[in-house]
């Protein structure tokens, strides 16, 4: 299969349609829906550039605070939450809050790395 | 939904009969937002003068089903009353008009002047004395709220923290998320839950956004759709929630104050002296909830009954209330 244009440069072309030439000839309800779309697509874009690197180190992480290796990092968030219900961990639990943080922190990186709340975790 | 041609002549019924035969109703105007009520703004002129009003109306007057926890209009209208009685600044409620009525299920109250626009209110200058204020008024305002005998509302839904914890945890699992934060939160609140407060009247929103301010502080306190029967603490973690500080992290209560003047004005008000680590264990229950409802919103777009990209990208935003738990989580650890 061929990428050109790429994901991400069909992307960054509706984008740049929706910010330069749809959204200027909107007004009301319709031109905020255009620009919560810009900001879903800004999400996408940050998605394809962080996600691969910060799952697969999340990933890594999850694994040595479970201590089991393989499964996908859904099953294995799945496996992490039933130990919290459970009791088994929790805030003391040495690595767990650090892992989330981490998690949370590449997670608003791609859904909204304006939060302020991200400015107070970096600190 | 309601036009401006099914209202306008109850309406103008309505203010003939209350003002006088001379009185005309001008500028009838349907205000954006509110998705579960509708809510018009339209002026009187009256005697020589003019006078400026919004009307609450049930989706096209009908008395049709409601979200589960949200108050009736009717009842939103007794707590106007009763709370602007307990010297809480409300608007002034001037008619209810009943289900089945020619203008259906709704109210009619005074239009109370000024800003509700968080952003606004912390950023803009014209907002820089309202700031200084703003604490005090919201430690009076919860206290005076607070104080209101619950007697009179039985109907109202009854929610302290446990119930809360229960009714958000199966939200959160039905979705079948795995979300490892909300999960920590979930176990933290219950194996740390305070003793439950004497039950008072809870405002349930009370938050920028919510309030009326003007140059001079708040003017007014409005939508008391989620009003309960609860505790006092929730109404004042609630205003602490970082989702509700618009960016101003730094000043707890609602971007613009320190918790301690807020509980310091609310003892002096004759509300309950509460410390700031009470107000932790409801303000982490705030952010959880908030994620919660966030993915409830996503949710109504997964099931098609909503397909805007709007609820669909809010579902981004539960990460928000995740770092917002994690600080909190920190900042337990560095005042233990």
């Amino acid at each position: 299969m061929h990428d050109a244009p790429s994901a991400k440069e069909l992307i960054e072309a509706v984008k740049s349609f929706i910010d330069n030439t749809a959204a200027p000839q909107l007004t009301g309800h319709a031109a905020f829906h255009a620009r919560v779309a810009s900001n879903a697509l800004g999400t996408v874009l940050r998605e394809l550039e962080i996600r691969p690197a910060a799952e697969a180190a999340e990933k890594a992480r999850l694994e040595a605070l479970l201590g089991t290796s393989g499964g996908t990092a859904n099953a294995l968030n799945q496996k992490l939450c039933e130990e919290i219900r459970a009791g088994r961990m929790d805030l003391a639990t040495e690595g767990l809050l650090s892992h989330l943080k981490s998690t949370t922190i590449a997670q608003l990186s791609v859904d909204q790395p304006g939060y302020s709340g991200l400015k107070t975790a970096a600190r | 939904m309601g036009t401006g041609n099914q209202i306008e002549k109850p309406l103008a019924d309505w203010a003939a009969a209350h003002f006088g035969a001379g009185a005309r109703l001008v500028a009838l105007k349907r205000l954006s937002g509110g998705a579960s009520q509708e809510t018009w703004a339209f002026d009187v002129e009256a005697g020589g003068t003019s006078i400026p009003l919004i009307l609450r109306r049930a989706p096209g007057g009908a008395a049709a089903p409601r979200a589960s926890e949200a108050v009736t209009l009717a009842t939103e209208a007794v707590l106007l009353a009763a709370t602007g009685k307990a010297g809480v600044r409300v608007p002034e409620v001037l008619h209810v008009s009943p289900p089945g009525s020619e203008l259906g299920e709704a109210f009619v109250m005074r239009r109370v002047s000024g800003e509700t626009l968080g952003r606004k209110i912390l950023r803009d200058e014209e907002f820089q004395l309202a700031r200084t204020r703003l604490t005090k008024d919201c430690g009076e305002a919860l206290a005076r709220i607070h104080a209101v005998p619950a007697a009179g509302f039985e109907t109202l839904p009854r929610s302290l923290g446990a119930d809360q914890i229960a009714k958000y945890e199966a939200v959160y699992h039905s979705f079948n998320l795995p979300r490892p934060v909300l999960e920590l939160a979930f176990a933290w609140l219950k194996a740390h839950a305070p003793e439950p407060a004497t039950p008072v009247l809870v405002h349930g929103d009370f938050r920028l956004g919510n309030l009326i301010v003007d140059q001079n502080g708040l003017s007014a306190v409005l939508d008391w759709e989620l009003a309960h029967i609860g505790d006092p603490r929730e109404d004042i973690a609630w205003l602490c929630v970082n989702s509700w500080r618009f960016g101003h992290t730094e000043k707890r209560v609602g971007g613009f104050g320190d918790l301690s003047e807020l509980l310091d004005a609310y003892a002096a008000a004759g509300g309950q002296r509460f410390t700031p680590a009470e107000i932790d264990w409801w303000e982490i229950m705030g952010s959880l909830k908030w994620g919660v409802m966030c993915m409830t919103m996503y949710g109504a777009y997964k099931t098609g009954a909503d397909p805007s990209v709007e609820r669909a990208a809010i579902g981004r935003r539960v990460s928000e209330n995740e770092i917002d738990l994690i600080n909190l989580f920190e900042g337990l650890g560095r005042h233990a």
